[in-house]
């Protein structure tokens, strides 16, 4: 029986066609590709790179792009949808489909020359190439504007050194859009660069070790002189205002991502509390489990519209980062909720791999951290409500 | 080469279903409709030769079905296909294989092909008596249960599945094929083909526009359901215990003689 989702709402009556055909194509895909090998490549600590392809045929990467680069030119609900499902299967799937579309391939398209998109988007979209985003330091997280990596006159070009750190699919990656301050100037001058593999001085090594994300590669990046050609800065970026646009569109993927998470844990639970029985009956005939299925679902329903809606508002070109914000934050929090309490529903089976709940559950802990944290995003509102910052 | 591929719209085989007791027909009202999962493998088979002869080939869908169904022969556009073309009328309801068969010839001859490609079979009436009715009426060879399908200097040449092996046939063009699963899995409609699907064109035909004789539908039909029943319950499985592979395979080796079934 192929997969049906969770949709209270019949949210699924108000999406197009497209939407839907978008969505339906992933989640097959999910269904036949990922989640057969999803639990192994966890366990092992391994990111299933043999699905890069697969997923660059189908125009997962970079899908909500032009036509004219090689992308499928969807809806940002559509683009939704497919995130939505891709974490359904796992949150590494989905981080490295947001790293490649939204901040590596959104980049050269914000920012990128005329050559630099036809060099780089059609080979991204199609997962020839794969592509990595290298904002955050070792001392520099949530406060990028700090960074210490420099970009310093060269030539016609730059010397970059410094070192960025927690970079996913950093030591897989073919192009670097690497963040620096230009000439030692304040967060003004931070601009991006397209630092590709092999360049002398330019080397990534993965972290090891996590407890989270296990199906992804997480990276340091070193830079010790690298000389870069003129040609590889993205001539439109400018300030730290550039690599923040990248991220509002990675976050606008990681609400409904996150969905996808939540909805995988909620439907395993659901189904254990129907057959597992203990004191002679299922536990889902007993009221306690009765009402965490009830605020699971509760909280799933109102991220779907919530996700909905933004979607909405990004297609009609209204959406404000802080209400971005709102939704990452809201969504991922509740997703490593539902994937809590869906563990604990599960008893002991909760914390085996071949259930998803703790699988999912460990990897939102990166989700939540990622991209802003949770604690971020509220000092974002906090900051958009009173317009004094928190910071 | 024009590669035409045959496509019932059916009610979503994982979705329960029932039969109304007076008309004895499946009651659809409440299901979805979707392309028939077979004709999905001859779609498949169709865009394989197009992608291997390249140049002008072109893969069109022909389903005949109620006009309320059009926008699912979307999918088959957004895996691959060029156009559609959907016969329909009120007057059909009710047909018969013969009467299927019949009406979509003359849509089929009307369309133009150089090579029709239908499924095995489709999951509801599951027949499997259309495409032999189909290459009769259209007067072409015809050739059932093709795991492969080539295309080669106007002949072609096909993998006929048997229950001992295959045979291999070839014939000339234009010609009707029937396919296996074994051709290929079916393709995932990709996000560009889903928004390039929404530019294709899915073309109506009535029957006024085509040369028909004599009654069509449910009153052209030369067979007529009697009765329509359950299937029986199946018996329990039976596990079979046994200390080790080796004992374990004995015991399903003597069950199986005893079934005379080896
Ligand atoms: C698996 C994984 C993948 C990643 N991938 C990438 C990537 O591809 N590219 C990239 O550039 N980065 C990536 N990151 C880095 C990620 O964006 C940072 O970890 C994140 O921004 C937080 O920074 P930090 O870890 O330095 O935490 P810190 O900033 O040190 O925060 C520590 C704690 O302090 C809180 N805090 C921070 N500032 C304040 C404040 N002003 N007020 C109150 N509390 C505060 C935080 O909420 C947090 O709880 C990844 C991280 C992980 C875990
Ligand atoms: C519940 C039920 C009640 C029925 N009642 C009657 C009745 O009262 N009187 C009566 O005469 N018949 C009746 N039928 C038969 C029905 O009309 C057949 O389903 C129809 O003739 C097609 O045959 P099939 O479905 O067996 O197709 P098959 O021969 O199994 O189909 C094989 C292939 O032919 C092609 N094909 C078949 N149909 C189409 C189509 N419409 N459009 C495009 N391609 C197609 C597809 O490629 C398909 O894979 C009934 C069927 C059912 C399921």
């Amino acid at each position: 029986m192929p997969y049906a989702g969770t949709d209270f709402y019949n949210l699924d009556a108000a999406l197009s066609a497209e939407q839907r055909q978008a969505r339906d194509t992933v989640r097959a895909f999910v269904d036949d590709r990922v989640l057969p090998v999803i639990e192994d490549a966890w366990l092992e600590g391994r990111f299933p790179s043999e699905l890069v392809p697969l997923l660059g045929t189908l125009g997962v990467f970079g899908a909500n792009l032009p036509e004219e680069y090689g992308c499928a030119g969807m809806d940002n609900v559509a683009y939704g949808l497919i995130m939505q499902e891709l974490e359904r299967g796992d949150s590494g799937l989905r981080s490295f489909a947001s790293v490649q579309g939204a901040l590596v391939m959104y980049p050269i398209f914000a920012f990128g020359s005329e050559e630099q998109r036809k060099r780089w988007l059609p080979a991204l979209a199609k997962g020839e190439k794969i592509g990595c985003f290298g904002l955050t330091e070792p001392d520099f997280g949530s406060n990028p504007a700090g960074m210490l990596t420099r970009a310093r006159r060269h030539g016609d070009g730059w010397l970059l050194s410094g070192s960025k750190m927690w970079i996913t699919n950093g030591s897989r990656a073919d192009v670097a859009v690497v963040w620096a301050k230009v000439d030692d100037g304040d967060a003004d001058s931070i601009r991006g660069f397209l630092v590709e593999r092999g360049w002398p001085g330019f080397s990534a090594r993965d972290q090891k070790g996590k407890h989270s994300l296990r199906a992804s590669d997480t990276s340091e990046l070193a830079f010790s002189d690298v000389e870069l050609p003129a040609q590889s800065v993205l001539p439109k970026s400018g300030g730290l205002k550039s690599p923040l646009m990248c991220l509002t569109q990675a976050r606008y993927g990681i609400a409904w991502g996150a969905i996808g998470a939540a909805m995988a844990c909620f439907e395993q639970a659901l189904e254990y509390s129907k057959t597992r029985v203990m004191f002679d009956v299922p536990i889902g005939a007993k009221q306690i489990q009765q009402e965490h299925l009830a605020e699971m679902l509760t909280e799933i329903t109102k991220a779907q519209l919530l996700a909905y809606q933004l979607g909405r508002l990004k297609d009609a070109g209204t959406m404000k980062p802080a209400q971005v914000s709102l939704a990452k934050r809201n969504n991922v929090d509740m997703a490593c909720n539902v994937a809590r309490a869906a563990r604990r529903m599960l008893g002991a089976n909760g914390i085996l791999a071949e259930y998803v709940p703790m699988r999912h559950m460990a990897n939102l802990e990166s989700v939540y951290t990622y991209e802003g944290t949770h604690d971020v995003h509220a000092l974002i509102l906090g900051q958009a409500l009173t317009g004094m910052s928190a910071f | 080469m024009k590669i035409v591929v045959t496509v019932k719209l059916v009610p979503d085989p994982n979705a329960e279903k029932k039969i109304d007791a007076g008309s004895k027909r499946l009651v659809r009202t409440g299901i979805e409709t979707v392309l028939n999962p077979y004709d999905e493998y001859a779609i498949e088979g169709a865009l394989k030769i197009k992608e291997s002869l390249g140049g002008d080939t072109t893969v069109t869908i022909f389903s005949m079905a109620p006009a309320a169904s059009k926008e699912v022969l979307r999918k088959a556009l957004a895996m691959g296909a060029d156009d559609a073309v959907l016969l329909t009328d009120p007057a059909l309801e009710g047909s018969d294989v013969r009467g299927t068969a019949y009406a979509m010839a003359q849509g089929i001859k009307q369309t133009g092909f150089d090579l029709v490609i239908c499924g095995g079979l489709a999951d509801d009436g599951s027949t499997g008596g259309v495409p032999g009715a189909l290459a009769e009426y259209l007067g072409v060879p015809g050739f059932t249960n093709c795991r492969q399908v080539e295309v080669a200097g106007g002949t072609l040449k096909v993998q006929r599945e048997t229950d001992s092996g295959y045979q291999v046939v070839s014939g000339p063009l234009p010609a009707l094929v029937s396919v296996t699963m074994a051709i290929g899995e079916p393709r995932y409609a990709s996000l560009k083909g889903i928004m390039g699907a929404k530019k294709k064109s899915i073309a109506t035909l009535a029957l006024a526009a085509l040369s028909v004789d004599g009654a069509v539908g449910g009153d052209g039909a030369k067979t007529e359901v009697r009765a329509v029943a359950a299937p029986p319950v199946r018996e329990k499985a039976r596990v079979v215990e046994a200390p080790d592979g080796a004992a374990g395979a004995r015991a399903i080796f003597d069950l199986l003689k005893e079934k005379k079934l080896v």
